[in-house]
Order: C-alpha cells, then sequence, then structure tokens
C-alpha cells in the first residue's frame, strides 16, 4: 500500500491509497458516506488488498471534505463531488469503478461495480431521523420536514458531519442513478451488511468475496 | 373461520423472526443470543453501542424487511426501550398495513 495524492477540482490537495500495481486496468474506490463510511472503511481497505493479491490494482481517494482533507464539507455538494470523483479517476488512471453505498450518486461514468447501492435521500433519511431520535431524547420534538426546512439557512450537524444547505437539498432529491455499474448484492457477498453494526466491525470473508467478483469481472 | 386464526399467529411469528434477525444483524449477535430476548429485554438506553445513527439503520432495516412505513412522530424511546414494547410496535404496523 502506498500513500498517493491528487488535486481536487476546487484546488484541496487530496490524499489517495493506493494497492498494487502494474496490469492496464485500475479499480477507482469510492467509499461509503459519513457514519457508513466509518463503519465500512476497514473492509473496503481489507477488500483493495484482497484484489492486489488477485492482481488488481485500485485507489482509494479521499473526497473533499472527507478522512483526511483538509476541504471543508459543509462547502460540498453532490455536483462538486461528482467532478471530484471524476477528476480523481483521471489523475489517478482508473479504468473501472467500485462505489460502496451512497457513492454510487457521484460514480464517474466508468464501467464497474456498486456494492449495495444506497440512494442519497436514503442515506439523508438515516442522518435525518438519528436526529429526530436524539433531540427527542433532549426533549426536543423535531421532524424531518422540520430539519430540512431549517437547512436551508445554513445547512445542518447531522450524526457529527457538517453538511451545507446545498448538500442536504441535493440528497434530498437524489434517487439512485441510472448507472452502467453492475449491482452487487448483500446475498452475493454473504452475511450482514456491516454498515447496520451498531459498532463497526470487520469480515474478512466479505472482503474476500467482493474482490472475486470485481477481479472475475475484471480479468476476464 | 378457524383457518384465519393459524395464518395470523404464522404472520406474527414471522414478523418476531424477522425483527429478531435486523437486531442480531444490528448489534452483531449469534442468533442463539438473539433468541433469548425476551419482552424485557432493554434496547435503546440499555445498549451502549445502541446509539441513534444505530437505531436509524435498525428502523430502516425494519421498514425494508418487514414492509412497512414507520414515520418521524412514530419514533419515540418507549417503543424502542425493549424488545417487547419494539415487537408491539411493528406488529401494530404489519396489521395496519
Amino acid at each position: 500500500m502506498k500513500l498517493t495524492g491528487w488535486t481536487a477540482p476546487g484546488g484541496s490537495e487530496e490524499l489517495a491509497l493506493a494497492f498494487g500495481d502494474g496490469g492496464t486496468q485500475r479499480l477507482l474506490v469510492l467509499p461509503a458516506w459519513f457514519d457508513e463510511g466509518n463503519k465500512l472503511r476497514h473492509v473496503t481497505i481489507e477488500t483493495m488488498r484482497a484484489l492486489e493479491r488477485l492482481g488488481v490494482a485500485s485507489m482509494l481517494p479521499d473526497l473533499p471534505g472527507c478522512n483526511e482533507s483538509l476541504a471543508p464539507l459543509d462547502k460540498q455538494d453532490l455536483p462538486s463531488w461528482r467532478a471530484a470523483a471524476v477528476e480523481a479517476a483521471r489523475q489517478l488512471g482508473c479504468t473501472h469503478v467500485l462505489a460502496v453505498r451512497a457513492a454510487t450518486n457521484i460514480a464517474p461514468d466508468l464501467p464497474g461495480w456498486a456494492w449495495v447501492p444506497l440512494a442519497g435521500k436514503s442515506a439523508l433519511r438515516a442522518m435525518l431521523r438519528a436526529q429526530i431520535i436524539a433531540s427527542k431524547e433532549a426533549g426536543n420534538a423535531e421532524t424531518s420536514d422540520g430539519l430540512c426546512e431549517r437547512s436551508k439557512a445554513g445547512g445542518l450537524v447531522l450524526a457529527g458531519y457538517r453538511l451545507g444547505a446545498e448538500m442536504v437539498a441535493g440528497l434530498a432529491e437524489a434517487e439512485l442513478p441510472h448507472s452502467a455499474l453492475t449491482s452487487v448484492t448483500q446475498a452475493e457477498i454473504g452475511g450482514p451488511g456491516l454498515w447496520l453494526r451498531a459498532e463497526p466491525e470487520h469480515d474478512q470473508a466479505q472482503a474476500e468475496a467482493l474482490a472475486r467478483i470485481i477481479a472475475a469481472g475484471l480479468l476476464a | 373461520m378457524t383457518d384465519t386464526v393459524p395464518a395470523m399467529h404464522s404472520d406474527q411469528f414471522e414478523a418476531e423472526l424477522i425483527l429478531r434477525g435486523v437486531l442480531a444483524d444490528v448489534l452483531g449477535l449469534s442468533p442463539e443470543r438473539v433468541a433469548a430476548f425476551d419482552a424485557d429485554t432493554g434496547l435503546f438506553g440499555h445498549l451502549p453501542e445502541l446509539d441513534s445513527m444505530a437505531v436509524a439503520g435498525l428502523l430502516t432495516e425494519i421498514e425494508d424487511r418487514l414492509d412497512v412505513l414507520i414515520e418521524d412522530d412514530e419514533v419515540d424511546g418507549d417503543m424502542l426501550e425493549t424488545f417487547g414494547a419494539l415487537l408491539a410496535f411493528v406488529l401494530a404496523k404489519r396489521a395496519d398495513g
């Protein structure tokens, strides 16, 4: 594994993890978002290690505002992330893409896979619901509509993530795109979705299964 | 007449099994551990790992697997506090649907 870098369209210098080298094909891995991103980071990286063992090189860029990025998350929105994903693919020389969960919403126009894709609106709904539950415990009644309305004045902090008004509005409308990506279902991977876990946990068998599916498609 | 009663019971039984399955996946517990949950087993507020984000995921998964829609204003601490309360809520939603 090597650390490399790329420059986002907004000018920020971002990191990327590079696994494997050689070969004519290289996979761009777009990680899951927000809370799911934390829960799936381990299995995502182990999938890339497993791909390297199978002879497939892959790249995991930080999106602006995520992970080690110094760019402010609340200045990002869906179009800026889409542009960032396209630019990361170009600069990192990727020919294929693996979009994990909600990252399917910003996948560049490359062949590849979507692991249990999640519409942006569903990702937002889960975070709004978490906020409503937390507020209710604190004695405040809130609704999804009320939170979305409040967001227009300056964004929202949801599940600890400061999202800008544009991001919240974009997510609220985001259906799953009709992409050319092949959906990988959890039934194909085996075992429960690790994004569901209350505590982040790893399952090596899931990483190996996902890597085998991708390698079989890429190296066929 | 007699054949509708067992059908309803089997639907309740199925819903309970599915709910236990969702809890096993969220809590990372074995099916045996979750099979031992009874009506008084504490959930939200009793299990530190079951935070608001995990509960939100739990509810979304319940919606998907049990084909129900849970409204914002139906979600409260009481309905999430014990396995019995959550099961009663889910069965009532299924009966409505």
